[in-house]
C-alpha cells in the first residue's frame, strides 16, 4: 500500500517537476536560499521521489530541502524512511544532514529510527576520525530509549578511540546519556571510563571528560564523583595551559568546587590560576576570579601572598570594563559581589567606574552601586563630585540614583556627611521636582543617622514643600516636620495642611501623618490638641486601613491613660540607622560568590531560583525527599516519643499560639465595622491596654515609623510564665519541668543578638531550648554554638541549626539537644554553664545555670533493700537538711509530681500524722542521690516539706535541693 | 561567533542566513556540543566544513586525522603545512586614548586602551616572540645590564594591566613576562592593554561653545598638535557633535575641510595630513529649531580618529623574532 502511494507520488511529482527544476538550475548562483522557496502543496510527494532518485546530487538537493521546511517548522516527519535512507552515504556532507533530520525527528518516529541503528554502528568503526565522532555525537543526541541500549557498546569503543577527537565527542556524550537513562551509564560503567579520562594526554579530552563528570555529579550530589585529589588537580592544573579557552573554563570551574587541605595547597593552586587572568577570553578570566576568591578564603590575611594576589585581581576586573556594554554589566554585577565580599580589592580602582557619557543606563546604574560601596573617606571628595555632576544629567531615573546615591555616601563616611548635605542643599535649589523629592528622602535618612547635627537646612526643605507629589518623599517630609516639631515654628500648620487630603494619601503617608502630629502633641500639647484628635478619629473610624487603625487605637490609648508615658514611648531613642544599605545578605553572598561568571551572579540569586531546567528538577527532587520523609516521621514519633529531639518543640509553638491568640484578641474588636460606637471599640481596647502598655514598654517602642502592632508577637516572652504554668500540669506526662525562659544574653552585650532559653528534659534527652531574637538591624546568619567544659560534661549533641539567616526583628525558636559526653571540669557554682554563640557579627559569651534535675535520670529508681542499705552506707556527715515552705500539694501530689522530674519514691510511711517519703535519684554521671522528704501539714492547704538528702558527693545536695524547690513550686 | 560567521560567508543578513543556513547547522553543530562550547576559532572550524563555496575536495585519510588532531591540540588555531611564497607579517597597534579635560584645558583623568592586531602570512609552525617596552620586563632584564636600565628607565611604560590571545602562553609570561606565542594565520588580535600613567596626548582639542539666544549656537574647535615637528599624523577625523533639534550648519575651517552630517548629528572635519606642533581651528554656526523640550542638551564629547607614527601610551615594539618582520606602525585615538 505504501510503495503504491510513493509510486504515484513519484509519478505526480515527475509530472510537476518541471518549474521547481528549472528554477535550481538558473539559480546559478549556488545559494542555499531557493530552499525555502518551495511552498506548493505536493512538495511533501516531491520531495520523496527526490529523495529515492539516484543521483546523489539530486538526493542531497532534496534533502536540503527538507532540512529548510524543517527550519521553517514545517512537519517533515512524514518522510523519515526516505531520509534515513540517504543516511548510508560516503558523503560527509549528505551524512551531516541526514543526522541533524535524525535529531529533530527521531522522537516522533522511535520505531523508525531504530533502522538507523545499524548505520550509526557502522559510522562508530570508519576509518574516518570526523564520521566515528559525528556518529557518536547524533547518537547521544537522539533521545530514544530503545537506541540508547545500542548506543553503549559504540560508545564504550570511542571512549577508547585512538583519535582525541573522538574520544572528546564521546566524554560529552556519556554526559548526554546520563541524561537520559542515568542508570544505564552507572550500569555500563561509562562513569569509571569517564574517570580515566580524565588523566588523558590531550587536553581537550581532559576538559570536556570534566565538563561531563561535573554535569553528571551535579544531579548526583552526595556522590563523589569528581573525587578530587592533589594529583588529579595537579593534572587539571597541567591541561589547564594547554586546552581552548572554554577547556579552560570547564577545568576552573571545576577546580573551584575542589576544596584544598591546607593554604599551600590553595596557594599552589592560586599561583597556577592568576596567568589566567590575563586571557582575552572574559568568561575564562571571570571563572578564574571565581577560582581566586574562593580560595582566597582559605589564605590567611597575614600572608604576603594574600596581598599580592588581591593586587592581581584589580586589573583583569577593571580591563572586563573595556569590553561592550553588555560585557561591562555582567562584570559589573560580578564586580559588584566581589565588592561586597571583598572591598579591598578594588579600592583604588574608583575612577574606571566613573560613569561615562556614552554607557547604556542599565550600566550607569550598577557602576553608580559599585562607586557606593566603595566610597571611603579616602575618594569621598572626588566621588562627591562625580554624583553631583549625575545629578544634573537628564535621564531621570539615573539622577534619582544619584541623588540616593549622595545620601548613601554621607551615611556612609561620617567626614563627608557635611559636604553631603550641602550638596543636596544645592540639589535642591534647582528646583528640579524630582531631584528636590529625592534629596529630601534621602536627607531624612541623613537626620537619622546623625541626629542634632543639620537641622539648619530643615528651612530649606519646607520651603519644597508643595512641590512634593511622591508619597515616598511627603512621607519623609512629615516626618522631618515631626521630628523636628519643636524647631518647626508652624509645624501645625504645616501638617494641617497634609490632613486636608488625609484619605487620599497612600498608607505610608497616612501612617507618618498619624505619627507626626502625636509627636507634635507631645511636644507642644497646648496648641495641637484640635488637631490630634482630628487625625485619630480620622485614623480609627474612617479608615478601613488596619494597620492604620491599629496605631491609632495604641496612640489613642497611650494619650488617654499615660501622657508621660506616650511620651517616653513616642518620643523614645531611636536605634541608629545602619551604614550600608541594600547588602546581599552573607550567605546568599557566599553562594554567589562561588556562582562567579554564571548567570546567578548576574541575577544576584542562586540558582535554583531561577532554573527550572533539568538541574533545576534535579535539585528540587532532593528537598521534597527529606522534607517528607521529616513530616511523616514526626507525627509518629512525637507520641511515640521516639524521637525526644522532636518534643520539646511542642512548648514553644504553644508560646507562638499564645501570641496568635493575642492577636486575635486585639484583631476582632478592632476589624468590627468602623462606624461602630467607638466606645464599644475603646472597650474592647481596654481590655489589653495594661499588657499593651507595658509591652511597649518592654520593647523600647523601636523608631515610630517602623512599628506597627503586628510586631507584638516579638514581646510575649514575659507573658508566657503564664503559660507555664499550665503546662506545668502536664508536665508530669510530657516529661520534667521546664523553666520559663529568660533572657541569657542581652542583645546589649551582643551586638542586637538577644539569646533567651531554658533547659528540659524530654524522655531520656537533655535539650536547650533556645530563642534567637535579632535586634539589629542587620542580618544574622552563620550561628554556631560551644559549651565550655563544665561539671557534667554538658556538650551540644548536634551543631547549632539556624536554617535561614535571621533577619531584623525577627527571632527564631531552637531546641539544641544536649549530651552528657563532653570533658568535664568542676565549676563553680556547681551547675554554671559557659556558653559560647557565634554569627556572622561577632563571638559572644555568657554563662547561665541549669537547674540539676534535667540530669536526673529514668532508671533512678533503687531497691528498697539497697536504699537501705546505701542510706546507712553513706555517712551521716553527708547529710544535708532543707526546709520548703509552703508547698501547695499533698504528699501524693508531691510524689507524682516529682515522679514528673524521675525523683523516684521507693516507699512512703505514715508517722505520728506525717507522711514520710523516701525517694532516690540518680545523675547523668552515675551519682545516686537519696532523700527522706518529712511533709508537714502546715496552715490551711499549705505543707511544709522537711528534706533530708544523702548523698556520697555532698557538694550536689544544695542543687538538688533547689531542683525541689522549683519542681515543687512551679 | 559574529566572526566565525562572517569569516564564512561575509556580513550577517537575513539574506545571508537563509542562503546558508546548512552550512550554520554545520558550525553550530562543531561550535557547540550538548551545550559545550567546543571550538570557536575560525580558522580551526573551516578545516571541518564540507559546504560547498568553502572547501570540497575530498579529503585524504592523512588529512582527516590531521585535522582532528589539530582541533585537539594544543595549536588548535593553526594548522600544519601553510606555504606563503612571501612571509609577511603585520603588525598593528591601535591606541584609544580615553580622555576628560576640564574647560580649562586640564586633564582631570586619561586612559589609554590598546589593541596589538596582528596579521600574519608565514609558512610552517612559527614561534615567535614579541616584546615591548613594558616596564617590569625592562627592570627585570635591566638587573643584568647597569647602563641599559638607565636608558630604557624613560622610555618604559608600566601597562596596568593586559589580555592576550589564546594563542599566547600565559604561564610563560606570567613568569618571564615575555609573549611567546605561534600566531594562527590571517589577521587576529594579539593582545590587549590599558594604561593609564605617563600617556602622551598627541593633540589638545580646545573647544569653545556659545549659545546665541535659543535658536543659534556657535561653536569653535581648536586642535594643536603635539609631537615633534619632523612627524606627521595622518587622516585626521574630528567629530563635533551637535544637538538633535539642529537645523542648518555653517562651517568655516583653515584645513581640511568639514562637512555636516545629518544623519550622525555630527560635523564631520578631516585632515589629511598635519605636521607636529601645528594648529588648526573650525568654527561652525549651528541653527537650531526652536523646541519645547526643557531638556538641555547634554553635550556628549567630542571624538577624534587619527593615525600617528607613534603611540599615545609610549607603547613601542621592542623586538619580534621570527623570519623577516616587516613592521608597519599606525595608531588610532579617540578623544
Amino acid at each position: 500500500m505504501l510503495n503504491l502511494i510513493s509510486a504515484v507520488a513519484a509519478a505526480g511529482g515527475a509530472a510537476a517537476v518541471g518549474p521547481p527544476e528549472t528554477h535550481c538550475k538558473t539559480g546559478t548562483k549556488m545559494t542555499d536560499s531557493k530552499y525555502f522557496t518551495t511552498t506548493k502543496k505536493g512538495e511533501i510527494f516531491e520531495l520523496k521521489a527526490e529523495l529515492n532518485s539516484d543521483k546523489k546530487e539530486k538526493k542531497k538537493e532534496a534533502v536540503k530541502k527538507v532540512i529548510a521546511s524543517m527550519t521553517v517548522g514545517k512537519d517533515v516527519s512524514a518522510l523519515f524512511p526516505d531520509v534515513v535512507n540517504c543516511m548510508q552515504t560516503d558523503n560527509l556532507e549528505l551524512k551531516k544532514l541526514v543526522y541533524l533530520y535524525l535529531m529533530n525527528y527521531a522522537k516522533s518516529q522511535p520505531d523508525m529510527a531504530i533502522m538507523a541503528v545499524n548505520t550509526f554502528v557502522k559510522d562508530c568503526e570508519d576509518p574516518n576520525p570526523l564520521i566515528r565522532a559525528l556518529a557518536v555525537r547524533t547518537m547521544g543526541c537522539i533521545r530514544v530509549d530503545k537506541i540508547t541500549e545500542y548506543l553503549c557498546e559504540p560508545l564504550r569503543k570511542c571512549l577508547k578511540d585512538e583519535d582525541p577527537y573522538v574520544r572528546k565527542t564521546a566524554a560529552v556524550c556519556v554526559a548526554k546519556l546520563h541524561d537520559i537513562n542515568a542508570q544505564l551509564v552507572e550500569d555500563q560503567g561509562f562513569l569509571d571510563t569517564l574517570k580515566d579520562l580524565i588523566s588523558d594526554s590531550n587536553p581537550m579530552v581532559v576538559a570536556n571528560a570534566v565538563a561531563a563528570l561535573s554535569e553528571i555529579a551535579e544531579s548526583h550530589p552526595s556522590s563523589n564523583l569528581l573525587d578530587l585529589n592533589p594529583q588529579s588537580i595537579n593534572k587539571l592544573l597541567t591541561a589547564l595551559n594547554e586546552c581552548t579557552e572554554w577547556g579552560q573554563i570547564f577545568i576552573l570551574d571545576c577546580l573551584a568546587n575542589y576544596m584544598p587541605k591546607d593554604d599551600r595547597e590553595a596557594q599552589s593552586i592560586c599561583e597556577r590560576v592568576t596567568p589566567r587572568l590575563s586571557h582575552a577570553n572574559s568568561a575564562v578570566v571571570l571563572s578564574a576570579v571565581k577560582v581566586l576568591m574562593k580560595f582566597m578564603e582559605m589564605l590567611s590575611k597575614d600572608l604576603d601572598y594574600y596581598g599580592t594576589l588581591l593586587k592581581k585581581l584589580a586589573p583583569p576586573l577593571v580591563t572586563l570594563l573595556s569590553a561592550e556594554p553588555e560585557l561591562q554589566y555582567v562584570a559589573l554585577r560580578n564586580i559588584n559581589l566581589i565588592v561586597q565580599k571583598r572591598p579591598e580589592i578594588l579600592k583604588h580602582e574608583m575612577k574606571v567606574f566613573f560613569v561615562k557619557y556614552n554607557d547604556p543606563i542599565y550600566v550607569k546604574l550598577e557602576k553608580l552601586d559599585i562607586m557606593i560601596r566603595l566610597a571611603s573617606q579616602a575618594n569621598i571628595a572626588q566621588v562627591l563630585a562625580e554624583l553631583k555632576e549625575y545629578a544634573t544629567e537628564v535621564d531621570v531615573d539615573f539622577v534619582r540614583k544619584a541623588v540616593r546615591a549622595i545620601g548613601r555616601c554621607a551615611i556612609k563616611v561620617e567626614q563627608s556627611a557635611e559636604r553631603c548635605v550641602s550638596t543636596l542643599l544645592d540639589l535642591i535649589q534647582t528646583k528640579v521636582n524630582y531631584v528636590v523629592q529625592e534629596a529630601i528622602v534621602v536627607i531624612k535618612d541623613i537626620f537619622r543617622k546623625y541626629p542634632n547635627k543639620y537641622e539648619s537646612v530643615i528651612a530649606t526643605l519646607c520651603e519644597n514643600l508643595d512641590s512634593l507629589d511622591e508619597p515616598e518623599a511627603r512621607a519623609a517630609m512629615i516626618w522631618i516636620v515631626g521630628e523636628y516639631a519643636e524647631r518647626i515654628d508652624n509645624a501645625d500648620e504645616l501638617l494641617e495642611s497634609f490632613l486636608e487630603g488625609f484619605h487620599d494619601e497612600s498608607t505610608q503617608v497616612q501612617l507618618q501623618l498619624l505619627t507626626a502630629i502625636v509627636k507634635l502633641f507631645l511636644k507642644k500639647p497646648t496648641e495641637t490638641q484640635e488637631l490630634v484628635q482630628q487625625v485619630l478619629s480620622l485614623a480609627t473610624q474612617d479608615s478601613d486601613n488596619p494597620d492604620l487603625r491599629d496605631r491609632g487605637y495604641i496612640y489613642w490609648r497611650l494619650l488617654s491613660t499615660d501622657p508621660v508615658a506616650a511620651k517616653e514611648v513616642v518620643l523614645a531613642e531611636k536605634p541608629l540607622i545602619s551604614e550600608e544599605t541594600d547588602l546581599i545578605e552573607p550567605t546568599l553572598l557566599d553562594e554567589l560568590i562561588c556562582y562567579i561568571g554564571t548567570l546567578a551572579s548576574v541575577y544576584h540569586k542562586p540558582p535554583s531560583a531561577f532554573v527550572e531546567g533539568s538541574r533545576g528538577v534535579v535539585h528540587k527532587s532532593l528537598p521534597p525527599r527529606t522534607g517528607s520523609s521529616e513530616s511523616a516521621e514526626s507525627p509518629d514519633a512525637a507520641p511515640a516519643g521516639v524521637q525526644p529531639s522532636e518534643q520539646p518543640a511542642v512548648i514553644p509553638t504553644q508560646g507562638d499560639l499564645l501570641g496568635d491568640l493575642l492577636n486575635l484578641d486585639l484583631g476582632p474588636p478592632v476589624s468590627g465595622p468602623p462606624i461602630a460606637a467607638s466606645s464599644v471599640q475603646m472597650g474592647a481596647v481596654d481590655l489589653l491596654g495594661g499588657g499593651l502598655d507595658s509591652l511597649m514598654g518592654g520593647t523600647g517602642f523601636a523608631a515610630p515609623s517602623t512599628v506597627v502592632p503586628a510586631n507584638l508577637g516579638a514581646p510575649l516572652g514575659s507573658g508566657l510564665g503564664d503559660l507555664f504554668d499550665l503546662t506545668g500540669g502536664v508536665g508530669t506526662l510530657s516529661g520534667s519541668y521546664v523553666a520559663p525562659k529568660s533572657v541569657w544574653l542581652p542583645a546589649m552585650k551582643a551586638k542586637g543578638l538577644e539569646i533567651s532559653g531554658t533547659f528540659s528534659r524530654q524522655v531520656g534527652s537533655i535539650s536547650m531550648d533556645l530563642l534567637l531574637t535579632n535586634k539589629a538591624l542587620q542580618v544574622m546568619s552563620d550561628f554556631a554554638i560551644q559549651f565550655n567544659r563544665n561539671s557534667f560534661g554538658l556538650a551540644p549533641a548536634a551543631p547549632l541549626q539556624v536554617h535561614t539567616p535571621l533577619a531584623p526583628n525577627q527571632s527564631v525558636e531552637i531546641s539544641l539537644p544536649l549530651n552528657t559526653v563532653g570533658s568535664v571540669m568542676k565549676m563553680d557554682p556547681l551547675n554554671n554553664l559557659q556558653v559560647a554563640v557565634k554569627n556572622n557579627i561577632d563571638v559572644f559569651y555568657f554563662s547561665t545555670l541549669y537547674p540539676l534535675h534535667i540530669l536526673f535520670v529514668e532508671d533512678g529508681k533503687m531497691e528498697r533493700q539497697m536504699f537501705l542499705a546505701t542510706w546507712k552506707d553513706i555517712p551521716n556527715e553527708n547529710e544535708a537538711q532543707f526546709q520548703i515552705k509552703e508547698c501547695p500539694l499533698s504528699a501524693d501530689a508531691v510524689s507524682n509530681k516529682l515522679q514528673g522530674s524521675n525523683i523516684f519514691t521507693i516507699a512512703k510511711r505514715n508517722v505520728e500524722g506525717q507522711d514520710m517519703l523516701y525517694q532516690s535519684l540518680k545523675l547523668t554521671n552515675g551519682i545516686w542521690v537519696l532523700a527522706e522528704l518529712r511533709i508537714q501539714p502546715g496552715n490551711s492547704s499549705f505543707t511544709d516539706l522537711e528534706l533530708s538528702l544523702k548523698c556520697r558527693a555532698p557538694e550536689v545536695s544544695q542543687h538538688i535541693y533547689q531542683a525541689y524547690e522549683t519542681i515543687l513550686k512551679n | 561567533m559574529d566572526n566565525t560567521l562572517t569569516a564564512d560567508f561575509g556580513n550577517i543578513s537575513e539574506e545571508n542566513i537563509k542562503n546558508n543556513f546548512v552550512l550554520i547547522y554545520e558550525l553550530l553543530d562543531e561550535i557547540l556540543d550538548f551545550d559545550y562550547p567546543q571550538n570557536s576559532e575560525t580558522g580551526a572550524l573551516k578545516t571541518f566544513i564540507t559546504q560547498q563555496g568553502i572547501k570540497s575536495q575530498h579529503q585524504t585519510k592523512e588529512e582527516q586525522s590531521q585535522i582532528t588532531s589539530q582541533v585537539t591540540g594544543q595549536t588548535g588555531w593553526r594548522c600544519e603545512g601553510i606555504k606563503y611564497r612571501r612571509n609577511e607579517l603585520f603588525l598593528d597597534v591601535l591606541e584609544s586614548v580615553n580622555l576628560l579635560m576640564s574647560p580649562q584645558g586640564q586633564v582631570l583623568s586619561a586612559h589609554v586602551s590598546g589593541r596589538v592586531v596582528m596579521k600574519s602570512y608565514l609558512s610552517g609552525m612559527p614561534e615567535c616572540k614579541f616584546g615591548m617596552n613594558d616596564k617590569i620586563v625592562i627592570e627585570k632584564q635591566g638587573k643584568g645590564t647597569a647602563d641599559e636600565t638607565g636608558k630604557s628607565g624613560k622610555q618604559s611604560i608600566a601597562i596596568d594591566d593586559c589580555t592576550f590571545h589564546q594563542c599566547v602562553r600565559l604561564s610563560k609570561f606570567d613568569s618571564e613576562r615575555s609573549i611567546s606565542f605561534i600566531p594562527p594565520d590571517g589577521e587576529f588580535e594579539l593582545m590587549r592593554y590599558r594604561t593609564t600613567k605617563d600617556i602622551i596626548l598627541p593633540f589638545h582639542v580646545i573647544p569653545l561653545v556659545r549659545e546665541v539666544g535659543r535658536t543659534k549656537l556657535e561653536v569653535k574647535v581648536v586642535i594643536k598638535s603635539n609631537f615633534k615637528p619632523s612627524l606627521l599624523a595622518q587622516k585626521i577625523e574630528v567629530r563635533i557633535p551637535t544637538p538633535l533639534n539642529t537645523s542648518g550648519v555653517q562651517v568655516i575651517c583653515m584645513k581640511g575641510n568639514a562637512k555636516y552630517k545629518a544623519s550622525e548629528n555630527a560635523i564631520v572635519w578631516k585632515i589629511k595630513r598635519m605636521a607636529g606642533m601645528k594648529e588648526s581651528q573650525i568654527s561652525a554656526e549651528i541653527e537650531l529649531l526652536p523646541t519645547n523640550d526643557k531638556k538641555k542638551w547634554a553635550r556628549p564629547p567630542i571624538s577624534m580618529n587619527v593615525e600617528v607614527p607613534f603611540a599615545s601610551s609610549g607603547l613601542k615594539v621592542r623586538y619580534l623574532k621570527i623570519f623577516e618582520p616587516k613592521l608597519n606602525y599606525s595608531d588610532h585615538d579617540v578623544i
